[in-house]
């Protein structure tokens, strides 16, 4: 992959980009040796756009996501390479910096609203808390927006539920508060980890709507990560698959799904149970398990795991290279499906 | 508020109406109520006992010595012929003072740093986890009746150096129940809303251990009442002739055959009000405790 850092920077004169990740590496110092879970990782995200980050537990999804927010604890920790918001770097900023960021510009919405909402604080005061924080409004102004905000996520008499506590509502009422918070200041990003994961599928598909119809009223970008493709699927412009810290695949998520280059996108598609198949048909899982990161390696990741590898594949890395047919589609593949032929083995 | 872009939700609001009720209107029992009556029963005497019109705690009178529990004296007198009633009134003052007054220190200084070990980790976490090790591999009582026979038996000094002796207890107990909590998802929200340090500290971590510290607090005070009455009774308390429960016990010793009275109010005061003290700790952290299983 390219080592001039500055390589992909093309994209930043683009006015819309909002948020530039450039050759970003987080790597955790472990008992068992340094472990590199987000590898060389580029992408770019407009204003307005949303990015969907799919892949198995362990990919680095989780990693990556807390390196965008500058989340990490600074020992232990070396992040590499850079990754820009809005114009300021992330990478290596004091909290100091980026608490002006955090929850006014950027914000998250958590996996689990059990844990992520405080239990002993009533759901009002944990809404107004960053609006008086960062908007500087009074009291009166802050439970004003709080109840609209309320009202916008679809909690019925929200005057009430000011008043209630975490507890007193079902999971997806709370994780519909969490998203009220996260939105309280007009975030420009919000990043969104697993934000249907903890709940279950018909209360996940009306979170989802809500998250894509509150980004279109408010242009803002949104990452969605999740381990499911099929909640990426439909509400995200791009998808980046990620295997083993590395992005192994990134297109538009039309071109992803009509032509997918990387055989373990395909393989994550097809673990994924269809209602169009028979019923009791055997989903085809991913043989194997995700590769024990602390261990250097040699050639694709996923080589072990996958059916049409050969011993280029066990040997050499592939670069992430950009399809031919179309310029946005990136892929980290010696041997991509439907045979594309790649610029890179010439 | 646009309605157009509020997807009503289908799925259930209330987790179950009836028992949150039950929840906000907890009901604590009939004991505790008698327990808390009896503590602000005290507090109330002990407050006011130079305008309720008692007695001299420590007018000698030499025509009613020894006596038992009369009409003039509800209590008795001593052997100096001092009225008992009016002397566990006001030796009450001494046992609040040294009780609330040794804990308040304990409970800010230790609960303030346990905090901030707890939440930020590292450097200070350990610097702070060792001293108090090191405070708790001290013998403390020992400690305390070193530094009070050196330093005087003052009852503001005794009141700081219990206070002090207790700060690595508090700071051990507050610290492990907000480990628990620093590194939750509520306050790595709280961070990526760009909640400063202290608001985390005080609003998102705080708020969550004050259950275990209000009941640590309250049995807190019964083990220094105890430990003034144990210094008390070693003469290491405040001096003859103010009264204090420890020293009316201590000075009964003598008497313990001819005029049992005089020991046993004292006792009496002090046991009843550490049994309440205990009692409303237990209750208070049962039902603070259970929001959390809640959830």
């Amino acid at each position: 992959m390219s080592l001039t850092p500055g390589l992909d920077r093309s994209a930043s004169t683009d006015e819309s980009a909002l948020l530039e990740v450039c050759n970003a590496s987080t790597t955790f110092a472990t008992d068992r040796g340094s472990l590199r879970a987000v590898d060389d990782v580029s992408f770019v995200i407009k204003r307005g756009e949303t990015l969907g980050i799919v892949g198995e537990s362990g990919s680095g999804k989780t990693v990556l996501s807390r390196s965008i927010l500058g989340l990490l604890p600074r020992s232990g920790v070396l992040q590499e390479g850079s990754i820009v918001f809005d114009g300021t770097e992330i990478v290596g900023a004091p909290d100091k910096l980026m608490r002006a960021i955090w929850g006014a510009k950027m914000a998250m919405v958590f996996q689990d609203p059990m844990a992520s909402l405080n239990p002993v604080v009533r759901i009002g005061r944990q809404i107004t808390e960053s609006l008086r924080l960062h908007l500087d409004l009074d009291r009166s102004e802050a439970k004003a927006t709080a109840l609209s905000l309320l009202e916008q996520v679809g909690i019925p008499s929200p005057k009430e539920r000011l008043r209630s506590y975490p507890f007193e509502l079902s999971g997806g009422m709370r994780q519909r508060v969490m998203i009220a918070i996260a939105l309280a200041c007009s975030p420009k990003l919000l990043l969104a980890d697993e934000p249907t994961t903890g709940l279950d599928v018909t209360v996940q598909a009306q979170i989802l709507d809500l998250l894509s119809s509150l980004q279109k009223e408010r242009h803002m970008s949104v990452i969605l990560v999740s381990h499911d493709l099929g909640v990426v699927a439909s509400r995200t412009d791009n998808i980046a698959v990620m295997y083993a810290g590395k992005v192994v695949e990134i297109a538009p998520t039309a071109t992803l799904f009509s032509s997918m280059a990387m055989p373990y996108t395909k393989a994550l598609v097809d673990s994924t149970p269809r209602l169009s198949q028979p019923s009791h048909l055997r989903l085809s899982p991913i043989e194997g398990r995700p590769p024990d990161m602390t261990t250097a390696r040699q050639g694709c990741a996923f080589a072990p795991r996958c059916s049409f590898a050969t011993d280029r594949c066990r040997s050499e890395t592939p670069p992430l290279v950009t399809s031919p047919s179309n310029p946005l589609h990136r892929f980290a593949c010696w041997n991509p499906l439907n045979s594309i032929s790649i610029g890179e083995s010439s | 508020m646009s309605s157009a872009s509020s997807p009503r939700a289908q799925e259930p609001l209330l987790v179950e109406e009836s028992l949150l009720n039950a929840t906000r209107r907890r009901a604590f029992g009939v004991m505790f109520w008698i327990c808390a009556g009896w503590i602000a029963l005290v507090v109330l005497l002990a407050l006011l006992a130079s305008v309720l019109g008692l007695q001299n705690p420590t007018t000698e009178n030499y025509d009613s010595l020894n006596q038992g529990p009369t009409l003039a004296h509800w209590f008795g007198t001593d052997d100096l012929g001092r009225d008992i009633f009016s002397r566990v009134v006001y030796g009450a003052r001494v046992s609040l003072i040294v009780g609330f007054g040794a804990m308040v220190i304990s409970m800010s200084i230790g609960a303030s740093l346990a905090l901030l070990a707890a939440y930020r980790r590292g450097k200070i976490d350990l610097l702070v986890s060792a001293a108090s090790y090191v405070m708790l591999a001290f013998p403390a009582l020992v400690a305390v009746i070193a530094i009070i026979a050196f330093w005087g038996h003052d009852l503001w000094k005794i009141t700081l150096i219990i206070g002090v002796a207790g700060i690595p207890l508090v700071f051990r107990v507050v610290r492990a129940a907000a480990l628990g909590y620093a590194t939750r998802d509520f306050v790595v929200a709280a961070k990526t809303q760009g909640a400063s340090d202290w608001r985390i500290i005080t609003k998102e971590i705080l708020p969550n251990v004050l259950p275990a510290m209000v009941s640590f607090f309250l049995i807190g005070v019964a083990s220094v009442v105890i430990l003034e009455g144990a210094l008390a009774f070693l003469g290491l308390s405040v001096q003859p002739p103010t009264p204090s429960w420890g020293n009316m016990i201590s000075e009964s010793r003598t008497y313990l055959s001819q005029n049992p009275w005089l020991a046993l109010f004292p006792s009496l005061a002090m046991i009843l009000f550490l049994i309440a003290l205990n009692l409303i700790g237990d209750t208070l952290r049962s039902a603070l405790d259970h929001q959390e299983g809640k959830l």
